[in-house]
C-alpha cells in the first residue's frame, strides 16, 4: 500500500532532506532525487535566499514538508501566526502531506527546540489527538505524526509507546510517519522488542518512513542523524517495509554532512530491501506453488 | 502519606516540572544541578516523575534533555553571534549566551529569533560583557542585522512612474523591511568581516587536518578602536551587504524610515548636502532596491 489517505494517494519513492551544504550542488547538477524533504520552519520566513532555493528547488523536484514545532502534544494552544505561515508554505510548496512529532516541546509559551516524549496517557492521547485535527483542518493536508526517539519514561505512563502512538492516530484520524531508527533507539533506551512495535501500530496508516543513523554511548544511544544507517536499523526497515507496504522513505543525515552523493547512495540502499519486500508479497509462480 | 508537592498528576504539570529542569542552567562539567530550586535534592524531584531503568537513575535520564536542551541553544547562539564571541573570547561569551538565555528563554517557534533581544540585554546586564560594552552593543545590533537582511520580506520596490505621479511634498517612502541602518560607535563591519575570514580559513584548515585544528592557535583580530561609522546592512540578490553610509546619507534614510514625507527627509540630511548629492544618494538606493511604498 505505498499510496493511501495520509500521504495524499502518492508513491514518492525514497527521498533525502534538503540540507544547506548539498545546495550548491543540488542547483548546479541537477541530480536524479525522487523527491526532498523539508524542514517547515527553515522556510517559514518572509523572503531572501531561503525561499529563493526553495522556489529553485520546486521547479525541477518534488518537496515534502516536515516540521519539528507543532508540538502536537504540547498543551499550550497552536500559535496562530505560525500555522499562518505554515499554511502559506504548504500553499508554495504543494506538499502532499505534512509531517511533525508526537511530542511535546514549548510551556506557556516558552520554547525548549526539542522533540520531548509524552507521557503515555490516555488524556495526552486525547489532547493531543484533538490538536492534530485542529492543525488537519486549518491546513487542509493530511498529517502524518512521526514517533520520537527517547531517553526518558514517565511514572504516568499508561500504556506502551506504541499502543499510545495508535490511540492517537486512530483518534485523530491521521497518518503515521514512522521511524524505524527512531524505534530502535527507544527500544534500547527502554528494553522493548522493536518487532513487537512494529507489528503493534496499524500499518494501513503509515504514509511515510525515517531512517538515519545514531550514535551508541556506554548506556544509552542517541538519535544523532550523523552516521550512515546501522544494520539493526536496516532490518527494522526490512520488517517495516513487508508489514507496511512499500512506503515513501526518507533518509535524515543532518549533523557532520558528508556529500551530497554520500548521502544519497546511503538512502538508495532501501532499495534492497524494499526489493525484498516486493518479491516477498509477490504470489508464487505456478511451477513453484505445485513444488 | 501525601505526595511531594510538585509530583505531576496531570499531562500540564509533568510538562511544566520537566520544563522548569530542562531551562536550568547546568552546573560544572555540564551536568544537572544537584538542587533543586527548594534546596531539596534535584534527583527527589526527577524521581517523582521520570522512571529509572537498569542502567540510569531518573536524575541521570532527565540530565540528557537538560544537556540536550542547553547544547543546542548555545550552538546557535554561538552560530550567530561569531563577531561578539571574538570580542569576549569563548568563556565570557558562554557566560552572556546563559545569563541571556536564562532572563530570555525563546519565545518562537523558530531559532531565528533567539538573538532579538540581546542588543538591550547588553544594554540592561553590562556585567555580562564588561568592559567592552559598548563595543558588544555595536556588534548585537550589527549581527542582528545581518539575520534580517538574510530573511526579511521585501515589498515592491517603486517605480518611475509612481514617483512621476506623486507629488513631491507629500511623498513618503518605504525603506525595505529586510535593510537595517545602524549608526555605531565602533568600525565593527571590517572587524566582522576579519572575524569571519579567519573562522573560514580554519574550517579549511580542519578539514584538512583535523589535528591541526584542535592544536592550532586562534589567530588574535584586534578589537576595533572607536570612530564612528554609519551602516545599512542590506542584500542584493538574496547576498548579504553592508554599506557604509555617509552620515547625512544615513540621517536621510532614516528619515525616511521613520515616515517623513520626503523634502523634510531630505533636510534631515542638512544644510551642507547639496542636491548632487541626494540625486546621486538617492539614484543609488533605487537601484539597490532600497525604495520601495510604505505599509
Amino acid at each position: 500500500m505505498p499510496a493511501n489517505a495520509f500521504n495524499g494517494h502518492t508513491d514518492y519513492g525514497i527521498g533525502i532532506g534538503l540540507r544547506v551544504p548539498h545546495y550548491s550542488h543540488i542547483l548546479s547538477r541537477k541530480p536524479v532525487v525522487d523527491w526532498f524533504e523539508i524542514i517547515s520552519e527553515n522556510f517559514l520566513v518572509g523572503g531572501g535566499r531561503p525561499l529563493e532555493v526553495l522556489d529553485q528547488i520546486l521547479e525541477q523536484y518534488r518537496v515534502v514538508q516536515h516540521g519539528v514545532s507543532l508540538y502536537f502534544g504540547s498543551t499550550d494552544r497552536t500559535d496562530r501566526e505560525h500555522l499562518r505561515r505554515l499554511k502559506a508554505l504548504v500553499r508554495r510548496t504543494k506538499t502532499p502531506w505534512l509531517s511533525d512529532h508526537l511530542c511535546w516541546g514549548s510551556v506557556d509559551g516558552t520554547y525548549t527546540h526539542d522533540l520531548l516524549p509524552l507521557p503515555y496517557t490516555h488524556e495526552a492521547a486525547r489532547r493531543t489527538a484533538a490538536k492534530i485535527r485542529q492543525v488537519r483542518d486549518y491546513l487542509e493536508i493530511p498529517i502524518c505524526v512521526e514517533n520520537v526517539s527517547s531517553y526518558a519514561e514517565f511514572h504516568l505512563s499508561e500504556m506502551t509507546e506504541w499502543e499510545f502512538l495508535t490511540e492517537v492516530v486512530e483518534q485523530a484520524d491521521c497518518g503515521i510517519l514512522l521511524d524505524v531508527n527512531n524505534i530502535y533507539v527507544s527500544s534500547r533506551n527502554h528494553g522493548f522488542n522493536p518487532y513487537e512495535y512494529l507489528d503493534g501500530i496499524p500499518a494501513h496508516r503509515v504514509g511515510q518512513m525515517h531512517i538515519a543513523g545514531h550514535t551508541k554511548f556506554e548506556k544509552y544511544i542517541l538519535d544523532t542523524h550523523d552516521h550512515p544507517v546501522l544494520d539493526p536499523v536496516w532490518q527494522l526497515y526490512a520488517h517495516a517495509t513487508k508489514r507496511c507496504g512499500v512506503t515513501a522513505t526518507l533518509l535524515e543525515w543532518d549533523d557532520r554532512i558528508p556529500s551530497f552523493q554520500e548521502v544519497h547512495a546511503e538512502a538508495l540502499k532501501a532499495n534492497t530491501y524494499i526489493a525484498g519486500a516486493r518479491a516477498a508479497s509477490k504470489p508464487a509462480p505456478a511451477h513453484a506453488r505445485r513444488a | 502519606m501525601p505526595a511531594a508537592p510538585d509530583v505531576p498528576r496531570d499531562l500540564r504539570s509533568l510538562q511544566r516540572l520537566m520544563h522548569r529542569a530542562l531551562l536550568r542552567p547546568l552546573a560544572t562539567g555540564d551536568r544537572m544541578q544537584r538542587r533543586w530550586m527548594d534546596g531539596r535534592a534535584t534527583a527527589e524531584v526527577a524521581a517523582g516523575f521520570v522512571r529509572p531503568n537498569d542502567r540510569l537513575s531518573s536524575l541521570e535520564r532527565l540530565e540528557i534533555y537538560n544537556r540536550m536542551y542547553w547544547f543546542r541553544l548555545i550552538d546557535n547562539f554561538h552560530d550567530d553571534n561569531p563577531g561578539l564571541r571574538a570580542v569576549l573570547g569563548p568563556r565570557a561569551f558562554n557566560r552572556l549566551a546563559i545569563a541571556y538565555l536564562t532572563r530570555y528563554p525563546s519565545r518562537s517557534f523558530t531559532l531565528r529569533d533567539l538573538g532579538a533581544r540581546l542588543e538591550g540585554f547588553i544594554r540592561r546586564a553590562p556585567r555580562w560583557t564588561a568592559p567592552h560594552t559598548a563595543l558588544a552593543v555595536d556588534i548585537a545590533r550589527f549581527e542582528w542585522a545581518q539575520t534580517v537582511a538574510f530573511d526579511a520580506p521585501a515589498r515592491p520596490v517603486l517605480t518611475t512612474a509612481e514617483i512621476a505621479r506623486a507629488d513631491p511634498a507629500r511623498l513618503r517612502l518605504g525603506l525595505q523591511p529586510y535593510v537595517t541602518l545602524l549608526a555605531l560607535r565602533y568600525p565593527v563591519d571590517t572587524y566582522v568581516i576579519a572575524v569571519k575570514q579567519r573562522d573560514a580559513l580554519r574550517a579549511e584548515a580542519s578539514n584538512a587536518s583535523v589535528a591541526a585544528r584542535t592544536t592550532a592557535r586562534v589567530r588574535r583580530i584586534a578589537r576595533p578602536r572607536r570612530e564612528p561609522v554609519w551602516i545599512a546592512v542590506h542584500r542584493v540578490d538574496n547576498r548579504l551587504f553592508y554599506k557604509r553610509l555617509e552620515r547625512p546619507a544615513y540621517r536621510i534614510l532614516a528619515a525616511l524610515q521613520a515616515g517623513r514625507p520626503l523634502p523634510r527627509a531630505v533636510a534631515a540630511g542638512g544644510r551642507a548636502v547639496t542636491p548632487a548629492q541626494v540625486q546621486e544618494w538617492f539614484a543609488l538606493w533605487r537601484q539597490l532596491g532600497w525604495l520601495c511604498r510604505r505599509k
